[in-house]
């Protein structure tokens, strides 16, 4: 019995061995593990076997199966794994053949330049909050410490749709409108679109974009004015960007400053960018008028506060070196797929 | 503004700083400087040289050889200049020296002319005699130079010594952007003082002395105001015996350095100190004014007056005149008249030196149409009381330079005398407005140089009646700042109550509506809210179309920017034709900007400004893929609910065909169809275009970020085709109303598979198949369960005249 079973497993091992496909193989199976195979015959030969001795010799079937599915098994897998190299050996293609890419959009550079630095300051605490575009003289000016006659109304000059409204010159007027709500502490930033009387050109446009702050607060210092704005040139500008606050003047805020940044560009050693000075104007500021906050309601010796405001033109001309700002309203897709 | 470094050094005479050092400090110590100009930038190796002798050239008729004393020695020169003879002094530019321009003006040359010495025609010369042109300048600016040949100068210059220098060239001239609320600070000695105050050094300003004989203006001159409100201060003094000619060379230099053009002694002495003090003045000649008397009045009605420019010009009521006995004789502040001016044979003088309302003299300027720098400087609102400084001023240096005999006394109208501004002092709270830990001593020290005064007794910062920007502490505080330098104002962070960083829900929405339009394909444009009110005649709107009804602006830049505009549909296809002409292929667009309606006309109130997602396109895609974005965009901002279709939007704008209105709700969100082949052709859009315009508010105020998870279905799901003939008037929105509607608790979803037009199905007919699924949460679902709403379905489809295909 002992030597049946060695030769069923022999000449299976055989049969496994010259099998070339998994057809094969399942043949093999048939031939000695299926019903009407060699193993299974010799199972039902135990009949003819000492009861004493029939433990002993299904143990020695059971084995002989097992090693022989074992086999089969194994055969199978190397098989199949053959085939499968051989089919991916078929099926190489040219990677470098051009993609296939969907069509996707780009973003205007001026909301590029606003996400960012509305990022930066709503990481800082501050809500974004918009306004009208056509809004009262009064919100535009009067508020803001520019009073009917003031020079600062012709300089900016402004669209007038009658006496009492204009389109804004400035996004500060929705500042004096959230002033006036009276919800104290204030930590805003008001992007949207301005309007100057401006002919287009290269460098002008009569309609363009504003972002300005605005944080109101007891003890609020002009030193916590120049943390935040070096923070903020920082993270738009690169952690290297350093910045330099001039005295300058604005109706709305005393005192005031203009505010340079080091030369992105060059890194502050003066090249064709910054015009040699190593420097880049980029925004205006100052601690909020105590006139400006009586006439919103607020008492100025109790808060005190900051303004700031940039264009955003300007930072998107700067950053992404834009020579002409016509190409920002021109929406040429060859233009905008740049961004 | 601008002023020469000599200039101010006259007035801070320890002054010694670059070019480069002055602009840095002065700007960041609040006098912005925006650039300056080194006179003598170009200029190297150029002597005083005397000319020993002059020969002919042997070979060329037109050239002169010149033996030339240039102090260390003497060298041959060779020119072709005309008018220099023996004797004569020169500028000469040494062999290896540089020179700034060629011989006409305005040939200057950026980095100059280098000179060698060489031959001409075979004779050689070792430098050059300089015109004033190629020194860089002008005769505009050296009135004695001649017009065409070499400049020369006077017997008492020293040979040898450096021409640059005696040509006052050896200066830097600044320009400065000087604020409005200083305008103190459009003057030399404004500036001055801010500069004495940067590098903390003495301020020396001029010292004006008594003047005049002992006659009494008051005995030539009456004058009135009758409008005190125009004009708060008029003073007159009178000059005779006159004698008119050429002003000092010190003078003719310091105004050439910015610009001013010498003319004569009076008239440069009345610039001179206009530059010096901020001051405008006016000079008449006094015999030309009737009855001796000046009344300072509004001009009449329509009044037409003769400026000193020979120009005839009209005045209204609100101009304000300089008048004598009979007429006007010039406009106060902006222009004298012709009728008045100083000629030649002047023998006496009225000097007038006067304070004019600001506001009043800008609007008469523009109403005039005349702005002069007389008025520039008034339209900024004068002090008063610089007025008497700088007529006196003027007078000490008609003493000076013997252009006249001063007489004694002024003739001055004063009725309200301008008191400098006090302000409590508070070094607290300048410190905590600032940041910093200033001492009081360091900051009384700070606005001391300034000329801000201390009153010990009332703890006030007193301020001189020239700086009309000090009210309150905080312009105090600025000017601590400003000498304390904001450089050295520590940074720290705002502290206090935490606040939350946030955009609105709008903004979000916004968001959203701009990720799906790229991920769409869409790039997004922006356009300007102002546009022509042709465009409403370029998008077909009928004459009483309520898009007509737009704000307009009063001041436009023209009428391509005029009227506000009532829909974002002309930005878009501007641009797609922008971007069709150019060749560009497959276009697609976005915007998000406001539309402007007003609520009446003319505008009594704000207008509502409604924000618009506008999405554009031509090439690839067509009317379902823009429809399928709108799709998206709903779905991503949660409004979950079906939306409808109506086509007849009554689009005019749009193809008639090929239109509808978004219906959301119950409400009309916006529309989209294909551009109009009409307005296609008046924007030269050559390809069939697509456009959605979505309004925004509608979108927000049903828009949500609130999401609930349903569960994924566990159960299997039963599918119904329905296959239908379909008269063609019928929508395939209305089936899909009828299976909405019908379809009961189990609907789960339905869409359309087939659609089909043509020979197989008869005319006036379209099939229709549509895959029904039902669907259970809890349980397998049988046959029985969806049966009676299939038949429902199909009951309704009957209805409307469908047939079912069994």
């Amino acid at each position: 019995m002992k030597e049946k079973l060695m030769s069923i497993r022999e000449e299976a091992i055989k049969a496994i061995q010259a099998a070339e496909a998994p057809e094969k193989l399942n043949e093999v199976r048939v031939k000695f593990l299926g019903k009407k195979g060699e193993l299974t015959a010799v199972l039902k030969s135990m009949k003819n076997v000492a009861p004493e001795d029939r433990p002993k010799v299904g143990q020695m079937v059971n084995e002989t199966r097992a090693a022989i599915e074992q086999i089969l098994e194994e055969s199978k897998k190397k098989m199949e794994r053959a085939i499968r190299e051989e089919k991916m050996k078929m099926e190489v293609i040219d990677v470098t053949l051009p993609a296939k890419k969907n069509m996707v959009g780009h973003r205007h550079p001026n909301t590029i330049a606003l996400e960012e630095v509305q990022r930066i300051f709503v990481g800082m605490g501050y809500e974004v909050m918009e306004g009208p575009e056509i809004e009262y003289d009064l919100y535009n000016f009067e508020k803001l410490n520019i009073p009917a006659d003031h020079p600062a109304k012709d300089e900016q000059d402004t669209f007038y749709i009658n006496k009492d409204i204009v389109l804004r010159t400035q996004t500060s007027p929705v500042q004096a409108r959230v002033m006036e709500q009276g919800k104290l502490p204030i930590r805003m930033i008001s992007p949207g679109r301005v309007f100057r009387s401006d002919e287009v050109d290269a460098t002008h446009s009569p309609s363009f974009h504003q972002v300005e702050g605005l944080v109101i607060d007891k003890n609020i210092s002009f030193a916590d004015l120049k943390g935040t704005l070096e923070v903020f040139a920082k993270e738009l500008f690169g952690e290297d960007t350093k910045t330099k606050f001039r005295p300058h003047h604005f109706p709305f805020t005393e005192p005031s400053a203009e505010v340079d940044v080091s030369c992105f560009k060059c890194g502050g050693k003066g090249c064709r960018f910054c015009k040699g000075s190593g420097w880049i104007e980029i925004l205006g500021c100052g601690m909020v008028h105590p006139h400006v906050l009586e006439m919103c309601g607020i008492d100025p010796e109790e808060y005190t506060g900051f303004a700031f405001g940039v264009g955003l033109e300007r930072i998107a001309l700067l950053k992404y070196e834009i020579d002409d700002m016509r190409l920002l309203y021109e929406n040429d897709v060859r233009f905008l797929k740049q961004f | 503004m601008n002023t020469s470094l000599s200039w101010i050094k006259a007035y801070v005479p320890d002054l010694d700083v670059t070019a480069q050092e002055y602009t840095d400090a002065m700007t960041l110590s609040g006098t912005k400087v925006e650039g300056f100009e080194q006179l003598d930038r170009d200029l190297d190796k150029i002597v005083v040289g005397q000319i020993e002798k002059i020969e002919k050239h042997p070979d060329a008729d037109k050239l002169i050889v010149c033996q030339v004393n240039v102090g260390t020695e003497v060298v041959q020169i060779v020119t072709g200049a005309p008018n220099v003879k023996e004797g004569d002094k020169i500028p000469v530019v040494l062999d290896g020296g540089r020179v700034a321009g060629g011989h006409e003006p305005g040939q200057r040359v950026e980095g100059g002319i280098k000179i060698k010495k060489g031959k001409l025609r075979g004779v050689p010369s070792n430098g050059m005699m300089c015109s004033i042109e190629e020194l860089g300048s002008t005769r505009d600016m050296y009135p004695e130079a001649p017009e065409y040949g070499i400049y020369i100068f006077g017997d008492d210059v020293e040979v040898g010594s450096n021409a640059v220098e005696v040509l006052g060239l050896d200066d830097v001239v600044f320009e400065y952007e000087v604020t409005s609320n200083r305008v103190d600070c459009y003057s030399v000695i404004g500036i001055a003082r801010e500069a004495a105050a940067t590098f903390r050094k003495e301020f020396v300003p001029p010292v004006v002395t008594a003047t005049g004989n002992d006659e009494d203006a008051h005995d030539y001159i009456k004058v009135t105001v009758k409008d005190t409100d125009l004009c708060p201060r008029y003073c007159a003094r009178v000059v005779k015996n006159i004698k008119i000619g050429p002003s000092p060379k010190w003078m003719q230099r310091r105004l050439a350095s910015v610009g001013i053009r010498p003319i004569n002694n009076l008239v440069d002495i009345t610039n001179y100190v206009m530059e010096e003090y901020g001051q405008p003045m006016h000079a008449y000649d006094l015999d030309t004014i009737a009855g001796r008397e000046i009344i300072v009045r509004r001009a009449e009605a329509g009044e037409k007056f003769v400026t000193l420019d020979g120009q005839e010009r009209q005045m209204d009521e609100e101009v304000l005149m300089i008048c004598d006995g009979e007429k006007s004789v010039g406009i106060a502040g902006i222009m004298g008249g012709e009728n008045s001016m100083i000629t030649d044979n002047v023998k006496t003088m009225l000097f007038e030196a006067a304070c004019f309302d600001g506001t009043n003299i800008r609007k008469s300027a523009k109403r005039v149409g005349l702005r002069t720098d007389a008025s520039g400087k008034f339209e900024k609102g004068l002090d008063p009381n610089n007025a008497q400084a700088a007529i006196d001023r003027a007078c000490q240096l008609v003493e000076m330079m013997g252009a006249g005999e001063v007489v004694g006394g002024m003739v001055d109208v004063y009725e309200e005398e301008r008191q400098p501004s006090r302000v409590k002092f508070d070094a607290d709270k300048i410190n905590a407005l600032l940041g910093t830990s200033l001492t009081k001593e360091e900051m009384l020290d700070y606005l001391a140089m300034v000329e801000l005064a201390y009153d010990e007794e009332t703890n006030e910062i007193v301020a001189p009646t020239f700086r009309q920007d000090i009210h309150r502490l905080a312009d105090v505080a600025e000017e601590v700042a400003r000498f304390f330098g904001y450089d050295n104002i520590p940074t720290t962070l705002p502290s206090g109550e935490a606040t939350t960083g946030k955009l609105s829900f709008k903004l979000r929405i916004e968001e959203v509506a701009k990720n799906i339009a790229e991920f769409c394909g869409f790039s997004q444009g922006m356009t300007y809210s102002f546009e022509s009110p042709k465009v409403f005649d370029k998008l077909l709107l009928p004459e009483d179309s309520e898009l007509r009804q737009a704000i307009e602006i009063m001041n436009p830049l023209g009428e391509d920017y005029s009227v506000m505009r009532t829909t974002s549909l002309n930005g878009m296809l501007t641009s797609l034709a922008t971007n069709y002409n150019r060749r560009n292929k497959n276009v697609r667009l976005y915007e998000l900007g406001n539309i402007y309606l007003p609520k009446a006309l003319p505008l009594t109130e704000l207008p509502e400004e409604r924000m618009q997602f506008t999405l554009g396109m031509y090439g690839d895609g067509d009317f379902f893929y823009m429809k399928g974005v709108v799709e998206e965009f709903f779905e991503k901002v949660g409004l979950h609910e079906k939306e409808s279709y109506d086509p007849n939007a009554g689009k005019p704008f749009l193809h008639p065909g090929r239109q509808a209105n978004i219906i959301y709700d119950g409400v009309v969100v916006g529309y989209l169809g294909e551009v109009h082949p009409d307005v296609a052709d008046n924007y030269g859009i050559g390809e069939r275009a697509y456009i959605a315009v979505i309004d925004m508010p509608e979108i927000v105020a049903r828009a949500t970020f609130d999401r609930k998870y349903e569960g994924i279905a566990k159960f299997p799901a039963v599918n119904r085709d329905i296959s239908m003939v379909v008269p063609k008037s019928i929508l395939v929105g209305q089936i899909e109303e009828v299976i909405a509607k019908c379809g009961g608790a189990y609907l789960e979803s339905y869409a359309l598979f087939d659609l089909y037009e043509g020979a197989q199905i008869k005319e006036g007919f379209k099939s229709v198949a549509y895959s029904i699924v039902f669907r259970a949460k809890d349980r397998t679902l049988e046959e029985a369960d969806i049966t009676k709403a299939m038949d429902k379905i199909l009951k309704n489809l009957e209805e409307l005249g469908i047939e079912l295909r069994k």
